[in-house]
């Protein structure tokens, strides 16, 4: 069960990138969000509203142009070159794509034992081949796996691969950017099982990111919602689908497709125009307001802020501003 | 209705380095005039191949067996010399790509690309004339500022947009039927919703079926009439969206169906999965292809393919599980 320590507290988080003709793209602008011991936060959003650059960013994966990420009270983008190799042990990460994340000229063995090898996690040799092969067995595959080279695997397999490869130095913290989104469905089902048992054994605390809400909100506790940079809607995952607060996200899942034809017929949809304003000079006021269907005056005018509406649920919408 | 497409055992082989690749292994399926049928299964299994063979796309080293017979109206299109699939593709059948980025040309604007569709089918007709077609085609479609998008080039577009164009270039010509290769898996699902709208909403005013290949069943239950589940180069089951959704027969398609987690389902249980991996195609299984990951797989499985069998007029489905001589209620369920 999530307990209420925080592992990593993220404070007005901005990172933004320079973009032609001296603007600035705003990937991500002042987003913060904490997470818990032992809890999955979802991030969701579709292509191009940062959520991928907020982890990263977190991850101290790219400096900050303002703000701050704590990691057990400690600023990650400031540590000491020492702080931070010791961070990177107990940070690991799991990418999207399983075919370009691991080295095709490495062994299994080579890919998985990097880790141990360079936090000098085993005594000898033997108890890093007995290491590399209790890992293997972990994520579901065979000791004998290790001596072969990363081609000869499937998607899935590969993606267990990573996931080896990020748990062999035991982290306490698990960064999932979208480790599903390239593979077959039946496939998919297969690692999120994988990754919540892990979850479960290693009490892990997991940030996962991925544009497919049914998967976000199988796997998450709680759940950000993030829009054009911004962090528009945050709580419990079961609240989320339910009381869906932020007309963004109101639009966000009715559009998603549910395998049920009658389900399908009797869903009501609200549809969204147009798209996705460029986050190089971003709409003034409200992100959204320029495709929302409660758009007010003050929205085009002034930012929303992000508010606790009810405890423990915090949306960023005028609506719900007295 | 009247089939407008049948698919008479057609088998698709690869010659490759490694062996021959059976990638589509003697299917057969029908559409109706205006229907919507979707092509479901996991990659690999032989659903793009089966649209690549209906526009006569399959190249070397791929070959389309003897006796395939692809029925288009009447006439058997399976042998067409590649004057004869000109003709016909674009103007009897059009096909949309899952990556408009790449499936559109960089350096040519929009509007000439969507023209060169009309300048290869249509009767000739003034330019003036080709060009109100274009223009009223791209607000089919759902772009409001038509006449400025001619000019622009398909790195200018989003995502949605340039999918848009890729529709607007497949029904220009008002094609019978349209193969719709997974046309949102790049897009974003509230895009993905207004495509989907557009599409359904562009069927009934053209009058037009479509074949849709896709590996979202939640695509499938909103927008198809048909269902045709696809498993290493075999139909394994075959149904409209009701039978399919509410009594599938066939494992493979029960098992799909699980392993999708539901938005509007609660729970946090492990999801169905399927183990292991589909089968090597160089050498597919003697028996049934799903046998080694059927959770119900019976002796008989390994050793033949299982006949079809009807459960409705509407319904088939291949598996030894429907066989008189299988157990009735005796086999466990996993």
């Amino acid at each position: 069960m999530p307990s209420q320590k925080k592992i990593l507290e993220v404070k007005n988080l901005k990172k933004y990138f320079p973009a032609a003709q001296k603007q600035q793209l705003k990937a991500v602008d002042n987003v913060s969000f904490d997470i818990y011991e032992g809890e999955t936060l979802g991030i969701v959003g579709e292509s191009g509203c940062g959520k991928t650059t907020c982890g990263k960013t977190c991850l101290g994966m790219y400096p900050v142009t303002d703000g701050e990420v704590l990691f057990h009270g400690k600023n990650i983008h400031t540590m000491s070159k020492k702080e931070r190799f010791a961070f990177t042990k107990r940070v690991q990460m799991i990418f999207q794509d399983p075919y370009a994340s691991l080295d095709p000229h490495q062994k299994v063995y080579d890919i998985i034992a990097e880790g141990i090898q360079i936090h000098g996690m085993a005594k000898n040799k033997t108890e890093e081949k007995k290491m590399v092969a209790e890992l293997l067995e972990m994520v579901g595959l065979n000791a004998e796996h290790a001596a072969r080279n990363v081609h000869e695997f499937s998607g899935g397999q590969r993606q267990r691969i990573g996931i080896a490869r990020a748990l062999s130095v035991n982290p306490e913290f698990l960064f999932c950017d979208e480790p599903i989104s390239a593979l077959d469905v039946s496939i998919q089902a297969q690692i999120i099982n994988l990754l919540m048992k892990l979850q479960k054994e290693k009490n892990l605390t997991m940030l996962f990111i991925a544009h497919d809400l049914s998967i976000v909100k199988h796997i998450s506790d709680r759940i950000g919602v993030m829009y054009l940079g911004k962090m528009v809607e945050l709580t419990e995952s079961s609240k989320l689908y339910v009381d869906p607060k932020h007309p963004y996200t109101r639009a966000l899942l009715s559009a998603v497709p549910i395998a049920d034809p009658e389900a399908s017929a009797q869903k009501e949809r609200i549809m969204l125009k147009g798209d996705v304003p460029s986050p190089v000079n971003p709409p003034v006021g409200c992100r959204f307001a320029g495709r929302c269907e409660n758009c007010m005056e003050i929205c085009r005018k002034e930012e929303p802020q992000m508010i606790e509406i009810v405890p423990g649920h915090y949306v960023a919408c005028h609506l719900y501003n007295d | 209705m009247n089939n407008l497409l049948e698919m008479k055992h057609v088998a698709v082989n690869f010659a490759a380095y490694g062996g021959t690749v059976q990638a589509v292994r003697d299917i057969s399926f029908s559409i109706e005039e205006g229907q919507t049928v979707a092509l479901v299964g996991e990659s690999g299994c032989g659903k793009s191949i089966t649209a690549k063979t209906i526009m006569g796309l399959v190249k070397k080293p791929g070959k389309v067996m003897e006796g395939s017979q692809i029925i288009f109206e009447g006439t058997d299109i399976a042998r067409y010399s590649s004057k004869e699939w000109r003709k016909f593709r674009g103007k009897e059948c059009s096909m949309i790509f899952q990556d408009a980025l790449v499936s559109l040309n960089p350096t040519m604007k929009i509007g000439k690309q969507i023209m060169e569709s009309l300048d290869n089918h249509a009767v000739t007709t003034s330019k003036e004339e080709k060009k109100k077609k274009v223009i009223d085609m791209l607000k089919l479609t759902g772009i409001a500022d038509a006449e400025k998008c001619l000019e622009k080039y398909p790195h200018e577009l989003s995502g949605g947009m340039r999918q848009r164009i890729m529709i607007a270039i497949a029904l220009i010509s008002h094609p019978k039927l349209l193969i719709a290769d997974e046309p949102t898996t790049s897009l974003d699902v509230t895009i993905q919703a207004q495509i989907l709208a557009e599409m359904k909403a562009l069927q009934k005013k053209l009058n037009m079926a479509i074949l849709l290949i896709t590996h979202d069943l939640g695509i499938v239950a909103d927008v198809a009439d048909k269902i045709v589940v696809m498993y290493a180069g075999k139909i394994v089951e075959e149904g409209t969206v009701r039978e399919i959704f509410y009594h599938p027969v066939h494992p493979y398609t029960k098992a799909l169906l699980n392993s999708v987690p539901r938005l509007d389902r609660d729970g946090k249980e492990m999801l169905c999965t399927i183990e292991g991996n589909i089968p090597d195609m160089t050498n597919p299984p003697k028996g049934c292809a799903f046998c080694e990951r059927c959770p119900h797989a019976m002796n008989i499985c390994a050793q033949y393919m299982p006949e079809e069998k009807t459960v409705s007029s509407s319904h088939r489905a291949s598996c030894w599980m429907m066989d008189e001589r299988a157990a009735k209620g005796g086999v466990a369920h996993a």
